[in-house]
């Protein structure tokens, strides 16, 4: 009986999916969103919820070009197969104008292939892959997020100022912490010619062995150690190497460590003293940062993570382009798109002409422990347009200009 | 010194947790002969339940006694699912249980996503055993050597509760001979949910004690699922010594592999098992599998014939129907279309070698990802044009099957299945980590078809003929002499050696063929997608094909097909609600229960049952 009722109202569901919500929204402006909603949970929830925010703000002011927009959310699994087909159902069949999302470099680096290939507009919110704008860059993918490199150029000219000569880096076995590594040793070795790389640990994602990293790290006996390790593998990093006494009287500076999706769940064992990038939502003080906390914390009761701020920038930027565009032909977004600038939490960010990538910077700062929490302190935002390579460098890397 | 004692104390502590799922894994599998995929996920509820429970109870007994309170509620938890999921299925084909445990991994991930939410929980330290110890000046945590101290008592403890009580003479006499435990009177299905109990609670245990040392996240059910069938396949599949000397293995040999080859991570272990079993190919403590033990439960199978003329018409209507799409369908209808006539073809493959030869392989995405990364290797680096690219990548795969096939069918079985998950393993970890060839997993892309077929409505005709081509062509070959020779060399080698097939080399040849086509699908995928990614070789991608195939019906011809576009459908439509998981999951253990001849060998029964297709007369 139950059985039967569940699988009825399934049929039903979907008899609604297929038929129903075209239907339902004709006059809106609807943009496609896809992302790993299940295999991401944490990152893509917030990141989602700050969509939602922007939208309900946007809409409530007008919306664009005199209609509301609207985003259809689209869960791919984490697979770019899966990613490219609703890209095309989202194109061909819902009538968005545009796609969005992506945390996944491999998924964002699928769409934005498929968006050259069938002249769509794809916005990369958050797949942080330098060959997302460089190697494989194209002229319908625009990337929001300050990237791989930009990232780690921030923190090599926090390490620069250091007398830290001998560094171990420890990344992920996969290609952003390839990425992360060579910019960081690039841009450390320029600003600082005397450095020495003295080991170079790769931990299989999510399945790292932190004990016996952290004895092979002590074992080179570094100054400095960078660290691109995050989610659980950062957890088990962090207390092996603090039980281990692996940090103590050493600098670390670390990749995203200071972002919200990555610092909370260690709760008091954050670690003291890292340099990290990250998202200090609690200390930022200034109005459009301010506003922007206050009103995500009025309408879910919860607070911003790093996801949620680039998530309410997505929707900023898409706004931007559409007005910008007058129209939503794609011809006229990827125009509108190139040099585009947009007013958003933290600042004007601009999309760049030479490479499409946005000036979105980030938050440096030192880790910290308050009330049993790890926060980030002294820190400064950085603008993401000082920490890239210069434009004929880019021009070198990016073959499609 | 210091240095290398304190690294194998670290090796010794890592053991642990691997032991612990890894002997539940073995102990299962042992005796009830269920390969259970969601073992990873009893040992994912276990942290999950244990982070809860340990919070409900303070203090140093409170912790242990936590970790014993999380073994007895996951291996209920685990007696729930063989009772309700497992017990119908018992009496399905061989390994037909896959598929209900892949659904009870859906449905788990769904569950624990619901109740604990999505964010990693780091686990709580074990009071009193906080600090280190310094060895030789060498730091160790204090709750290494525990787990290093706790574990041989907690094997010794299973050993003797298997060698030497009444109960372990059952469960061994069960792993022998199944029937004739039940002959003797003692209650099989009560046995067997025991097994299943201490199983599943192992794999609790497991991940309540790892808590320490890390925490619970929602990915951990697969992050552990392939090294614990590591360890099993080494140690021997239901041998207990061997499961943890194999983890201790594994784990010490992993720690000074970070030590002096930091970039071996992802290969190493895989690495080990294909010489393992290379020279000891029943694994360290494992004995060769009695033929005939393994047997085909259940009513066996028709012999397989041509369709008749009114099978034809249909199947022949059905492509006509599918030929008109671009004229009243979308073409998003279209897209999709394409990606199940690939996937279909991807499975008619597995389902060649599994269905008819009896080989049944874990890794199949070896071929269907090699096919793929041939096809997108030779447009990058050589702009070779679609047309080569498509007759290229089957070979390709095919050729790499010829190898894989040449090492694998040593062994059958189980361990045979292993081994070609080894193989697509290593594979996988050769295109994750080459990246200068391969890009890594920021992948291959921009590799589109040619400008004649780009368009969406041209493609699709493309891959309507060549998979439909395929599929025919395999039903073709299982009607040939060389099908004959492959079933018979299935059913009986010893009968079908002695008529004179060379059985080995019919199933070599299978094995490539099989992996020819696999490679043909994903050459085609390629081009459908425009990129390739490691995610193609992935240890999900062959179970998604396998699945399919039981799904099916692995006793049917059409079995592959008709399973594949099922689940593919299927799964579009569920993934557009918020639980989509939870739903699948339920859907496949719903119609693992209903079907478990598969969808079409049920539907045929239904339509015998019916009058609308005549049943086979006896001894035909």
């Amino acid at each position: 009986m139950h059985r039967k009722t569940f699988l009825k109202s399934l049929v039903g569901a979907a008899a609604l999916a297929m038929t129903g919500l075209p239907a339902l929204a004709q006059d809106t402006i609807k943009i496609g969103e896809i992302n790993h909603y299940k295999r991401m949970a944490a990152f893509a929830e917030p990141y989602k919820m700050g969509i939602e925010l922007a939208l309900e703000e946007f809409n409530a002011a007008g919306g664009v070009l005199g209609k509301p927009m609207e985003f259809i959310f689209r869960d791919d699994q984490g697979e770019p197969g899966e990613a490219i087909k609703i890209a095309e159902e989202l194109m061909t069949r819902d009538g968005a104008v545009m796609i969005t999302g992506s945390i996944l470099s491999n998924v964002g680096l699928a769409l934005s292939s498929l968006a050259a290939e069938k002249q769509f507009i794809y916005l990369a919110s958050e797949p942080l892959a330098d060959s997302l704008v460089w190697a494989s860059g194209n002229d319908y993918t625009f990337r929001l997020r300050s990237s791989t490199y930009m990232q780690a150029a921030m923190l090599a000219e926090q390490a620069a100022q250091t007398d830290a000569v001998r560094y171990a880096t420890i990344a992920p076995n996969y290609a952003y912490g390839k990425e992360a590594v060579e910019a960081f040793k690039k841009v450390l070795t320029d600003l600082k010619p005397d450095v020495e790389f003295v080991t170079e640990q790769w931990p299989a994602l999510f399945k790292i062995d932190a004990g016996a990293e952290a004895q092979a790290l002590e074992r080179a006996k570094p100054d400095a150690i960078f660290n691109v390790t995050f989610g659980t593998d950062l957890a088990r990093f962090v207390r092996e190497g603090t039980t281990r006494g692996l940090f103590d009287d050493r600098k670390v500076f670390g990749m995203l460590t200071g972002e919200p999706e990555y610092l909370d769940p260690l709760v008091d064992e954050a670690p003291e003293g890292w340099v990290v990038t990250g998202y200090p939502w609690y200390d930022v003080s200034d109005e459009a940062n301010t506003a922007f906390v206050e009103a995500y914390q009025a309408k879910y009761d919860d607070y911003p993570r790093l996801g949620s701020l680039v998530g309410y920038m997505t929707v900023q930027s898409i706004h931007a382009a559409l007005e910008k565009a007058g129209s939503t032909e794609t011809e006229a977004l990827k125009a509108a798109f190139k040099g585009l600038g947009v007013d958003t939490p933290v600042g004007q960010i601009t999309f760049r002409e030479i490479d499409h990538q946005a000036t979105m910077g980030a938050f440096v700062g030192t880790t910290a422990l308050r009330d049993g929490k790890g926060v980030m302190v002294d820190w400064a935002y950085r603008d993401g347009a000082d920490y890239l390579p210069t434009d004929e460098e880019v021009r070198e890397m990016r073959p499609a200009n | 010194m210091g240095f290398f004692i304190a690294q194998f104390l670290t090796g010794l502590a890592n053991a642990s947790a691997l032991f612990m799922v890894a002997s539940g894994l073995s102990l299962i599998f042992g005796v009830t002969r269920i390969v259970n995929f969601a073992h990873g996920s009893f040992y994912m509820l276990g942290a999950y339940v244990g982070y809860t429970t340990m919070q409900m109870l303070p203090g140093m007994v409170g912790f242990w006694a936590a970790i014993l309170l999380t073994g007895v509620i996951v291996g209920l938890i685990g007696v729930i699912v063989e009772i309700c999921v497992l017990r119908p299925v018992y009496r399905a084909p061989e390994l037909f249980q896959l598929v209900a445990t892949f659904g009870v991994i859906l449905v788990i991930q769904d569950l624990t996503l619901m109740t604990w939410g999505a964010e990693d929980l780091m686990g709580p330290r074990a009071p009193g055993l906080t600090g280190i110890i310094r060895i030789m000046g060498e730091p160790v945590p204090k709750y290494d050597l525990a787990l290093v101290a706790i574990t041989p008592f907690v094997a010794l403890a299973l050993w003797f509760l298997i060698t030497k009580t009444r109960v372990g003479v059952l469960v061994r006499a069960a792993t022998q001979d199944r029937e004739m435990v039940g002959a003797l009177g003692v209650n099989q299905s009560w046995l067997f949910t025991g097994v299943f109990f201490l199983g599943c609670a192992m794999a609790g245990l497991g991940g309540a004690l790892q808590l320490p040392k890390g925490g619970a996240d929602l990915l951990m059910d697969f992050t552990i699922l392939t090294s614990i069938f590591v360890v099993v396949v080494i140690g021997g599949m239901g041998s207990l010594p061997g499961a943890y000397l194999a983890a201790v293995l594994v784990s010490v040999l992993g720690v000074f592999g970070v030590t002096y080859i930091p970039q071996s991570t992802l290969v190493l272990i895989f690495v080990i098992m294909v010489l393992v079993l290379m020279i000891r190919p029943y694994g360290l403590f494992g004995r060769p599998e009695v033929a005939g033990e393994h047997g085909q439960v259940g009513e066996p199978e028709r012999p397989i014939k041509p369709a008749g003329p009114r099978a034809r018409m249909i199947v022949a209507a059905g492509l006509a129907v599918l030929a008109l799409m671009p004229v009243y369908g979308s073409s998003f209808a279209m897209v999709l279309t394409t990606d199940i006539l690939i996937f279909c073809l991807f499975a008619a493959s597995l389902h060649f070698m599994l269905g008819l030869g009896g080989m049944v392989s874990f890794g199949h995405a070896a071929f269907y990802g090699g096919g793929a990364y041939a096809a997108a290797l030779l447009v990058t680096y050589a702009g070779t044009p679609m047309e080569l690219a498509l007759l290229l990548a089957p070979l390709g795969a095919g050729l790499l099957a010829v190898i894989i096939g040449w090492v694998c069918l040593r062994l059958t079985g189980v361990y045979f299945a292993m081994l070609t998950l080894a193989f697509s393993q290593l594979l996988w970890s050769l295109a994750f980590q080459w990246s200068d060839v391969t890009r890594g997993d920021d992948g291959l892309v921009n590799i589109w078809p040619s400008a004649w077929a780009s368009s969406t409505m041209v493609f699709f005709y493309l891959t309507l003929v060549i998979c439909v081509g395929g599929i025919v062509f395999l039903r073709h070959a299982a009607h040939s002499p060389f099908g004959y020779a492959l079933r018979a060399a299935r059913d009986s080698t010893r009968q079908a050696e002695a008529t004179g097939i060379h059985t080995k080399r019919v199933q070599w040849a299978a094995f490539a063929l099989a992996g020819a086509m696999a490679g043909l699908a994903g050459g085609l995928f390629v081009f459908s997608k425009g990129s390739v990614f490691p995610n193609e070789l992935e240890i999900v991608r062959s179970f998604d094909a396998l699945i399919v195939v039981f799904l099916g019906g692995v006793k049917t011809l059409s079995g592959g097909v008709v399973g594949g576009a099922a689940l593919e459908g299927v799964k579009d439509v569920l993934t557009r609600f918020e639980y989509w998981r939870l739903a699948l999951g339920v859907l496949i253990i719903v119609v693992v229960i209903l079907a478990p001849d598969g969808l079409v060998g049920t539907a045929r029964k239904l339509a015998e049952k019916w009058g609308l297709m005549r049943a086979p007369e006896d001894g035909k």
